[in-house]
């Protein structure tokens, strides 16, 4: 069996290995193995390639920027996603218009172990993707399981622009496979995680397993509902999430993200303009609260969305 | 290090280089003349952001690096771009928005480069290039490459950045070879040095990262030479990062927008407000290294390239939104086109 993690690991592993052009870069990512042991050993297998860096997110991100200018394929790995906001400025002002301003790709790879764990907080819990999607020239992945967190970690790594990997630690150890994949959807390319003919949830990341919880409660009630994972939220398969809408006439975007604007709102946007002959009923979504993220497991536990509270949600809908 | 006052020991530069270097120096003055002028009978879309008084420092750093260096230039350099090898059409061309030009348009004035020839744009946000220089000094490492240099300036503001200071840092720790130029030239747009720091001078700060500081007068084309050549000569032989810290009176405003007159008049009229390049001009005559003849060739010439480049420039087309291609992705497969 193998964990989300380790799969990232073994992601890393295997991206040095193959390409000498790639490197780690990140806060105690060394001999340490990083925060959550995502670079575990890579120091002493890679030598002078997996390398910790100051507490300095700006120029952790502007040096991976000099390093692909001058054809490396940097792996920056920023240890929460939230630590990401000290270096936004590189991120969507530099490395997302490097190529259209110069035609010369920025290969860059910026993995943000995103989304909220219990007992983690405000500042250990948020989930950027949203915000990094909004921005031209970044690609944002959002893997929903171990097979995706390997697989789409390599992609990330050969892709030519800047990938943000936006990786779930909520998943880390929860979530196991049996082995490494061999192949994989292309990115870009979302999957139906469960066929239903009742309603269509679109979901990405750690929600992806509530939905697929709530979807199996409603079984004994006689819905059959289908789980879209959009596996990457830009680019977002609009294609897919159109033909399962075709097929339900209902639509429940669940994301852990705030409700302002974001992934959930893009759908909600998306199958509305191109798809309103499609749906049976108002669309709906489901997020977070829109307060920051609480400490305390009673809280937190609220404050995201959960099966119960898609499970809910879905009833609603599915009852109008 | 540290060179407490340069000017002391500063030797008179050889004719060669000091007149090469008067002579970029002076294209670039003529050519931002030009670009002014054109502002104002409004050719130009957006600002004009003139070097005027930066140009000996600037220059002494574009004739201190080699091909297959790395070069961030910032606002005022267009004298250390000529030095470093910019063509003066990259330049025409950026500001007057031809799709010929590096940047095709898309983007304007100061912020132009070729990467893949070790010039890299810069963008507004001040400090974001200094770590940028340090990745693609890391790069090179990694590949083994040895005697680079990298190269990129600042003004007295973008020293206030967290930027500035996570990125010296970094270069600190990781031994970089990295020439960080501060132009100390007193204003960041009109907001004076008493607003902008509290140490008594930016070149202290050197110590505290641990890296070696040196100070310049930047009107004096001599002290430019000799302490920014010895600067990249000690980036270049492995004694880590340079910090060097350049006095000088911007000569302009902020931008062409600008009248600047919150600068006061005691401040131009001090031996701060010299203006390099006519100190230069003083000094080939003074020593003998050009004639007057010379000098008035050498703006004939200047002024010649100048008004053949803008010639050209200006028969050429300007971009197309029909034809552009509105990817910002080089995967192009993997842009997310809905709603274009």
């Amino acid at each position: 069996m193998i964990t989300y993690l380790e799969a990232i690991r073994e992601a890393q592993a295997k991206a040095l290995a193959d390409d000498p052009r790639v490197y780690i870069y990140g806060q105690d990512v060394g001999s340490f193995g990083g925060a959550f042991k995502a670079t575990k050993n890579l120091a002493k297998e890679f030598p002078g390639r997996v390398l910790d860096a100051p507490i300095s997110e700006d120029a952790m991100v502007g040096s991976a920027i000099g390093a692909a200018i001058e054809g490396m394929r940097p792996i920056i790995e920023i240890q929460y996603a939230d630590f990401s906001t000290p270096g936004f400025n590189q991120i969507v002002n530099h490395a997302a218009t490097l190529f259209w301003r110069t035609e010369v790709s920025c290969p860059i790879t910026i993995r943000l172990p995103s989304g909220g764990t219990a007992g983690s907080g405000p500042f250990h819990s948020q989930s950027m993707e949203g915000l990094y999607a909004h921005y031209p020239g970044l690609v944002v992945m959002t893997p929903a399981t171990v097979e995706d967190a390997y697989s789409m970690l390599l992609e990330a790594v050969a892709i030519d622009d800047p990938v943000i990997f936006c990786e779930h630690k909520y998943l880390y150890y929860h979530l196991k496979a049996e082995g490494l994949p061999t192949e994989a959807l292309p990115v870009g390319k979302a999957r139906i995680a469960r066929q239903g003919r009742d309603i269509t949830v679109v979901t990405y990341s750690a929600m992806v397993h509530e939905c697929l919880a709530a979807a199996e409660d409603l079984v004994a009630e006689g819905y059959e509902v289908e789980v879209v994972d959009l596996r990457s939220i830009k680019p977002l398969d609009t294609d897919t999430v159109l033909a399962s809408v075709a097929r339900t006439g209902r639509l429940l975007a669940v994301g852990e993200a705030w409700p302002w604007g974001g992934v959930t709102a893009e759908i909600l946007a998306r199958v509305a303009s191109e798809g309103f002959g499609l749906l049976d009923v108002p669309p709906r979504r489901l997020n977070a609260k829109n307060t920051p993220v609480p400490y305390h497991p009673n809280l937190w536990g609220t404050h995201r969305p959960t099966a119960q509270t898609v499970a809910r949600a879905l009833r609603e809908l599915l009852r109008l | 290090m540290l060179d407490t006052d340069p000017r002391v020991s500063a030797p008179l530069s050889a004719r060669e280089p000091f007149a090469q270097a008067y002579r970029w120096m002076l294209l670039a003055r003529l050519l931002e003349e030009k670009l002014a002028s054109l502002y104002r009978g409004g050719k130009i879309h957006g600002g004009v952001f003139l070097g005027k008084g930066q140009e000996a420092l600037s220059a002494s750093l574009g004739m201190a690096l080699r091909k297959g260096d790395i070069f961030a230039p910032l606002i005022r350099d267009q004298a250390g771009r000529f030095a470093f090898g910019e063509d003066i059409l990259d330049a025409v061309r950026t500001y007057l928005g031809s799709k010929l030009g590096p940047m095709r348009g898309r983007e304007g004035n100061v912020h132009r480069g070729r990467p893949r020839e070790g010039c890299y744009p810069m963008i507004s946000h001040l400090g974001a290039m200094i770590s940028v220089v340090c990745g693609g000094l890391m790069a090179r490492r990694f590949k083994g490459e040895t005697g680079v240099v990298g190269a990129t300036c600042i003004g007295d503001g973008g020293t206030s950045t967290g930027s500035f200071h996570e990125a010296l840092n970094l270069a600190a720790v990781e031994k970089l070879p990295l020439v960080l130029v501060v132009a100390n030239n007193q204003f960041a747009y009109s907001t004076p040095n008493s607003k902008q720091f509290a140490c008594n001078d930016l070149v202290d700060r050197a110590a505290g990262y641990g890296i070696d500081g040196h100070k310049v007068d930047a009107t004096e084309l001599d002290a430019c030479l000799d302490v920014v050549g010895r600067a990249v000569e000690r980036a270049r032989t492995g004694h880590g990062p340079q910090l060097i810290v350049a006095t000088l009176l911007r000569l302009a405003g902020h931008g062409e927008h600008d009248d600047a007159s919150y600068i006061e008049a005691e401040l131009k009229e001090s031996a701060l407000g010299r203006d390099c390049l006519r100190e230069a001009e003083c000094a080939l005559l003074e020593r003998q290294w050009a004639s007057a003849a010379e000098l008035d060739a050498w703006r004939e010439e200047a002024l010649r390239q100048i008004e053949e480049a803008v010639a050209t420039v200006q028969r050429e087309p300007a971009p197309d939104p029909n034809a552009e291609n509105w990817c910002a992705l080089s995967t192009p497969h993997l842009d997310d086109t809905f709603g274009h």
